[in-house]
């Protein structure tokens, strides 16, 4: 692997191995010393153009906990906004002696140019690019699914295992969603079966292609299918029933929206009683997931967050360490 | 004046003939062309297996001057279109400042005069600035010594339909045209590429067919309602090419034009996020191509133009959604109507010279006159001619091509058909494929 950029460069059984990798991770961050030296020596650049303080940490954890060094570099707007291109800005970076550079930018495709254009010649980590792809949290969304699912007292992480058979709404936004797009990619990858329940609005044009189901009603869904697994995306406010500036809203109102498609208490109820339910974050509550819901002991968004740093950890270390073993 | 014998070439693809060109005019044809005492003197040139078409006529290409010369220059430009075959060119109106009035326009003929290598024949805007809401001084420009007679906003679309109205009325003084790009604003806020499974894929905003249609099908209905000439510019759907079908079989005055890069290319390309495939209207599907191809086949679609647009490298060496829309095209088109239309079958060569030469010069108006172009292969006729090798098979070197920017997106790509020479009314302005002395001219006809 030379480089993360879609969860659709992930075959089975590489996620497979990324996710036991995560796995290993993990139990070292129960050790009472964290650190590993793994990555001792190399360089690990955040290059942020967008604000995401969430992202940043959990990459910034994950590199420091493999020793790496780590530069955080928030580039306040971009290219698009006739500032430094992000050709030079990347190049500078690699001129400080960079080993990897995880991307978080608001133009798709910004990551998949840093990492083909010639412009550079370290790895790229895709750490969210506009409405397309963000793979590590698809990742640390199948780790936390995999584990809670699959995993037996002799096999609590489900190491090994794939996700054949369970069933995974993602419900909202899924038109500006690069979170729906990389977990239907991955998911279905690893053998789940994924739904995605959204109003029309919200669904992209060309979607009917993708290797999921469309339903435009939770309820049905949640009737019908008994999903294992329920990931509520983000609705953000501006895009609600149109603004100042005269664009159109996607639908007539937040409280439409909840009714029909956020995770109330009732809903909560329609789940089966393994189910799980997972979100993003940073999340809106009362609008697409109530306070019940976030706070049910069915909620494992706490832990999407820890996992979140094991599975950056594992994605690091098989781009940087395996590299180097590789040559050697 | 130098004559020139041009030995053996095949006119519109038909038997090796010669053909006499002297004094700015195709002197002699066929056996009586050697004979001629003009002759006597005449340089060679050795045309054997080349067809001979008339001097290839773009509607729609941006020289970019004035404003950014570092794109393009009207000179580099036209030199580069003589080297694709062309003898005129048409020059769209989103330079810096905008060609909405006749200082502009007459600016920007005169360069073309100055360069020589092509006829160059300035479009002027419809809307002051290109804003879309105040008619520019069409009359004017009309009037102008550029002789103004194509309009168009071409990057913007007039959306309004009460301008477009005005505009389609008020063009019928002169006999002019509106050429639309037809863009609905409001459902292509942001778009990126065209709208469908691609695009929802790789995730950049989606540029829906219907944002198009929607404007033909509007201006075709108004183009009947006040009887004016609409041109459509870049059609790039299949639905695009339905409405155009059917305002024909109604009898309105409706003409329309496709791109190379239409006839070639798809969605597929944006999945490398390269820019160079980022073009305005996107390149669209599979299912796109081969209507416009039989559009284009089946006289649907009167012509192919090139909208060729340079960019700088700055310009595309950067994400997606941050770079420029528009692809280099006049080096390349007529190997890309060989390679997809002659040699597949579904053209001849009599139909490239009408798409590209014959039928853009009608709707130009720059058919008639001492100046004019897209004529027939006839003794009397101007002496505008290109040579085409129709078997040449040639690699795109970007670094190879005449124009100042580097933005073509067939790098690399291998095409057939490749000019030979060109003559711009007797004098060659590209010969053995290499770009000669311009022909500065000019006022006089020699």
């Amino acid at each position: 692997m030379r480089h993360l950029l879609s969860a659709a460069d992930l075959d089975r059984a590489t996620a497979i191995e990324v996710l036991d990798a995560a796995a290993q991770m993990a139990a070292t961050q129960a050790r009472e010393i964290k650190k590993l030296p793994t990555l001792r020596g190399r360089t690990v650049v955040n290059l942020f153009f967008e604000d995401s303080t969430r992202t940043r940490i959990s990459f910034e954890t994950a590199a420091k906990r493999l020793s790496a060094d780590v530069i955080n570099f928030a580039a306040k707007g971009s290219s698009v906004s006739k500032g430094e291109s992000l050709k030079d800005t990347a190049q500078t970076l690699q001129a400080m002696g960079a080993d990897a550079v995880v991307i978080r930018h608001p133009a798709s495709g910004a990551p998949h140019r840093l990492a083909h254009s010639g412009w550079v010649g370290t790895s790229v980590v895709n750490a969210g690019d506009g409405t397309h792809q963000h793979p590590t949290q698809a990742l640390l969304d199948a780790y936390t699914i995999r584990r809670h699912l699959t995993g037996t007292t002799g096999n609590p992480d489900g190491v090994g295992n794939d996700l054949t058979g369970l069933r995974v709404a993602i419900v909202g936004d899924v038109l500006h969603s690069r979170v729906a797009r990389s977990n239907v990619q991955l998911l279905h990858t690893l053998g789940a079966e994924v739904t995605l329940v959204s109003p029309p609005t919200l669904v992209p044009v060309g979607a009917e292609a993708w290797p999921c189901s469309i339903s435009y009603h939770l309820d049905a869904v949640l009737a019908d299918q008994q999903p294992d697994a329920i990931m509520m995306l983000r609705v953000q406010r501006e895009r609600m029933g149109g603004d100042r500036t005269g664009a159109t809203g996607f639908f007539p109102s937040p409280l439409e929206y909840t009714r029909s498609f956020g995770l109330d208490a009732r809903r909560l109820r329609m789940l089966p009683d393994h189910a799980i339910v997972l979100h993003p974050g940073p999340m809106n509550r009362g609008l697409e997931i109530s306070a019940e819901a976030a706070d049910s002991p069915r909620a494992v968004i706490l832990e999407q967050v820890a996992n979140g740093v094991a599975v950056r950890m594992a994605v690091l270390y098989l781009l940087l360490a395996q590299e180097r073993e590789t040559l050697a | 004046m130098t004559t020139y014998l041009l030995c053996g070439a095949r006119l519109l693809g038909g038997a090796p003939t010669d053909v006499l060109l002297g004094e700015g005019r195709i002197l002699a044809l066929g056996a009586s062309a050697a004979e001629d005492d003009r002759a006597s003197s005449a340089e060679v040139v050795e045309a054997a297996g080349l067809v001979a078409l008339p001097g290839l006529v773009d509607l729609h290409t941006h020289l970019r001057e004035p404003g950014r010369e570092d794109a393009e220059t009207v000179a580099s430009g036209t030199r580069a279109a003589a080297l694709g075959g062309f003898t005129a060119v048409h020059a769209m109106a989103n330079t810096s400042p905008v060609a909405d009035t006749a200082g502009v326009v007459e600016q920007v003929w005169r360069l073309g005069r100055d360069a020589g290598w092509v006829d160059v024949h300035p479009v002027g805007a419809v809307s002051v600035g290109l804003a879309g809401t105040h008619l520019a001084e069409l009359g004017a420009m009309a009037n102008s010594a550029a002789r103004v007679r194509v309009f168009s906003d071409d990057g913007h679309c007039v959306d309004d339909p009460v301008l477009m109205r005005r505009a389609l009325e008020y063009v019928k003084a002169f006999d002019g045209v509106v050429a639309q790009h037809a863009q609905e604003p409001r459902l292509t806020q942001g778009a990126q590429m065209h709208e469908g499974i691609v695009s929802a894929e790789v995730g950049l905003a989606g540029w829906p067919a219907v944002a198009e249609e929607a404007i033909i099908a509007r201006d075709v209905l108004l183009a009947e309602h006040v009887g004016s000439r609409l041109h459509v510019c870049h059609l790039s759907t299949a639905g695009s090419v339905e409405i155009i079908r059917w305002a024909k079989a109604r009898g309105i005055p409706v003409t329309a034009e496709v791109t190379p890069h239409h006839l070639l290319l798809t969605d597929e390309l944006a999945r490398t996020y390269d820019p160079l495939y980022k073009v305005n209207p996107p390149l669209r599907t599979d299912a796109d191509v081969e209507a416009v191809r039989a559009g284009l086949a089946d006289g649907t679609i009167d012509i192919v133009a090139t909208d060729h647009a340079p960019h700088t490298r700055e310009d595309k060496d950067c994400e997606w959604a941050a770079a420029a829309f528009g692809m280099t095209g006049l080096e390349t088109a007529l190997a890309i109507v060989t390679s997809v239309m002659v040699t597949a079958g579904r053209m001849d060569w009599a139909d490239v010279a009408r798409v590209l030469s014959s039928a853009p010069a009608r709707i130009g108006r720059i058919d008639q006159g001492e100046r004019a172009q897209g004529r027939p292969l006839e003794v009397g006729e101007p002496a505008n001619l290109t040579l085409v090798d129709p078997d040449a098979r040639w690699t795109v070197d970007p670094a190879g091509l005449a124009s100042a920017s580097t933005n073509t997106p067939y790098g690399g790509r291998e095409l057939v058909g490749q000019v030979r020479a060109t003559f711009l009314r007797g004098r060659p302005t590209v010969l053995d494929g290499l770009a000669v002395e311009p022909v500065r001219d000019a006022g006089a006809l020699p």
